[in-house]
């Protein structure tokens, strides 16, 4: 049974990939749209339709909401899915969809659009019992207002850009002195990235650990969690690795973090598939950080410890299909673990475009979803990101072990690429006793 | 008479003649820089590689436009 006859998968890579995939599964037809330097990459070929929309860069393709519609119109499809990043958590774009009658899978506009001020979620989430961090939730008016209100709040302070996200648009304050020079450039940076300068503050949490829940919600009003992932193996704010269940919470710790973040979602009436961020600091506070109205990149260690399939989930959900089911038979097993594999220099971090000539990476005890395959151009106009090793084990020492040996044996050649640095975490002695912050790559590295 | 030197850039991408879109250009046609300057930027997955004058001189004209893709050891300026 299909919810859709056909629909547009309005992004690239591996989570065109992904998309594909379970379209396949389910037996709907799928559109790829693709810039002029995607034309040879797998995506393409694998979908049942393909249209060039543009030239390589992003705002003349995968960010040109009226073309993406236009396509959307010319091939007929009754849904758009947004994958993560580009529009996928963008209201103007949601509303074209609506307008034009097509659906799009992810939550209405005006959700993307209340999630998307941080402040108002901020509000929103207090509303619900929801700890959110000690900050000031209204728009800082002036470098003044902020100073005083500092003073109130006490130093260390993050200050941040309402319409931010992801780790970008902050900057960390220790004085006066450092909030006054970072405020100007802060908001400025703010408009100029998000076109929106407000700004708001929040305590600093020094060593933090980040952990977020997966939920579910169907537009009956039933809301699920599919448990958390630990991503506190991260990199000036991007994710590296993540794993669930989370290595640093008991079982009340856990439960207590799940019923929260459904209390936030039910809250604002959310429905599809989305994730709660959550920061903890070193005395087991948690904090809620931001909500993400979309599939996230590491979605595949859910599915890989629940066994569901949260593309189906979500299309199905956008359809209009009550929640295929409840929170008692949603059930984990097990442990996952998932790498990023980036094209990049180890060391420097510097991006690493070119050629595949060689990849070869096992394929049994792993799951692995890819950008690319052998002889793939890795193009410089993207994310480096050009694939994602995931392993699932009986427990956690099982997951990392199988994820070592894959790690061991994986060649790619023609692409400089993070590998090192992945067995080199998965060997160190505090990852593996599960003992991490969001500090612990930096320290590793130096 | 001073010979022309070209600026090449090492890696592909994205050419920017703008630190960002509401800011003006780091340098326009005929301005002199001092070795070291930012005359433009490269977008490489997500991020940010400087292209900067190798020597002092006047920065005679643009290979590229802004935003236009440029190839690693593409010309992208002209230098006297």
């Amino acid at each position: 049974m299909s919810y859709f006859d056909k629909i547009l998968i309005a992004n690239r890579g591996e989570i065109a990939r992904r998309i594909i995939r379970t379209c396949k599964d389910i037996g709907i037809r799928t559109v790829a749209v693709y810039s002029e330097a995607d034309v040879d990459a797998p995506f393409v070929e694998e979908a049942d339709e393909a249209v060039c929309i543009g030239p390589a860069q992003a705002k003349k393709s995968y960010l040109d909401i009226e073309r993406v519609i236009q396509v959307a119109k010319e091939t007929e499809v009754q849904a758009i899915h947004p994958g993560y990043g580009f529009l996928s958590e963008n209201p103007v774009f949601v509303r074209r969809c609506e307008e034009e009658g097509i659906v799009f899978i992810g939550p209405d506009a005006r959700i993307i659009e209340l999630m998307g001020s941080k402040i108002e979620a901020r509000r929103q989430m207090q509303s619900a019992g929801v700890p959110v961090v000690p900050g000031f939730d209204g728009k800082l008016a002036s470098v003044e207002e902020a100073l005083s209100i500092a003073e109130k709040l006490g130093y260390p302070l993050m200050l941040k850009a309402s319409a931010g996200g992801g780790g970008i648009g902050m900057q960390l304050v220790h004085t006066p002195d450092e909030l006054k020079k970072a405020f100007d450039s802060t908001m400025q940076r703010a408009a100029s990235y998000f076109g929106d300068g407000t700004l708001f503050l929040e305590k600093w949490i020094s060593n933090p650990r980040h952990i977020e829940v997966q939920v579910a919600c169907d537009a009956q009003g039933n809301a699920v969690h599919l448990f958390e992932r630990e991503c506190s193996v991260q990199r000036r704010n991007q994710k590296v690795i993540e794993e669930s269940p989370s290595p640093y919470l008991d079982e009340r710790a856990r439960a207590e973090l799940l019923e929260t973040a459904l209390r936030g979602v039910k809250q604002i009436g959310y429905v599809t598939v989305g994730t709660m961020e959550f920061i903890f600091d070193d005395k087991k506070n948690f904090y809620f950080l931001e909500m993400n109205t979309r599939l996230q990149v590491e979605h595949p260690v859910t599915e890989e410890i629940t066994g569901l399939d949260l593309v189906e989930w979500q299309i199905r959900l956008a359809a209009g299909e009550p929640l295929p089911l409840q929170q008692e038979n949603i059930r984990r097993n097990g442990h996952a673990i998932e790498c990023r594999l980036y094209a990049e220099d180890p060391q420097t971090f510097f991006p690493s475009p070119g050629t595949l000539t060689r990849l070869h990476i096992p394929e049994t005890d792993v799951r692995l979803d890819f950008a690319v395959v052998e002889g793939s151009v890795v193009t410089p106009f993207y994310d480096p990101m050009i694939g994602k090793i995931i392993t699932h084990g009986q427990d956690r020492a099982d997951a990392i072990r199988k994820m070592e040996k894959v790690l061991e044996a994986c060649k790619v050649e023609g692409v400089k690429t993070n590998t090192s640095l992945l067995q080199k975490v998965m060997r160190d002695e505090e990852f593996r006793k599960g003992q991490y912050t969001t500090r612990f790559l930096d320290k590793l590295l130096v | 008479m001073s010979e022309n030197k070209s600026i090449i850039s090492p890696v592909p991408g994205i050419f920017y003649r703008k630190p960002s879109p509401d800011k003006e250009v780091f340098v326009n046609e005929g301005d002199s820089v001092k070795a070291g300057d930012v005359i433009g930027l490269i977008e490489v997955m997500k991020n940010f590689y400087e292209i900067k004058a190798e020597a002092d001189g006047i920065v005679e004209r643009f290979c590229v436009e802004n935003e236009d893709i440029v190839d690693a050891g593409q010309e992208v300026a002209v230098m006297k």
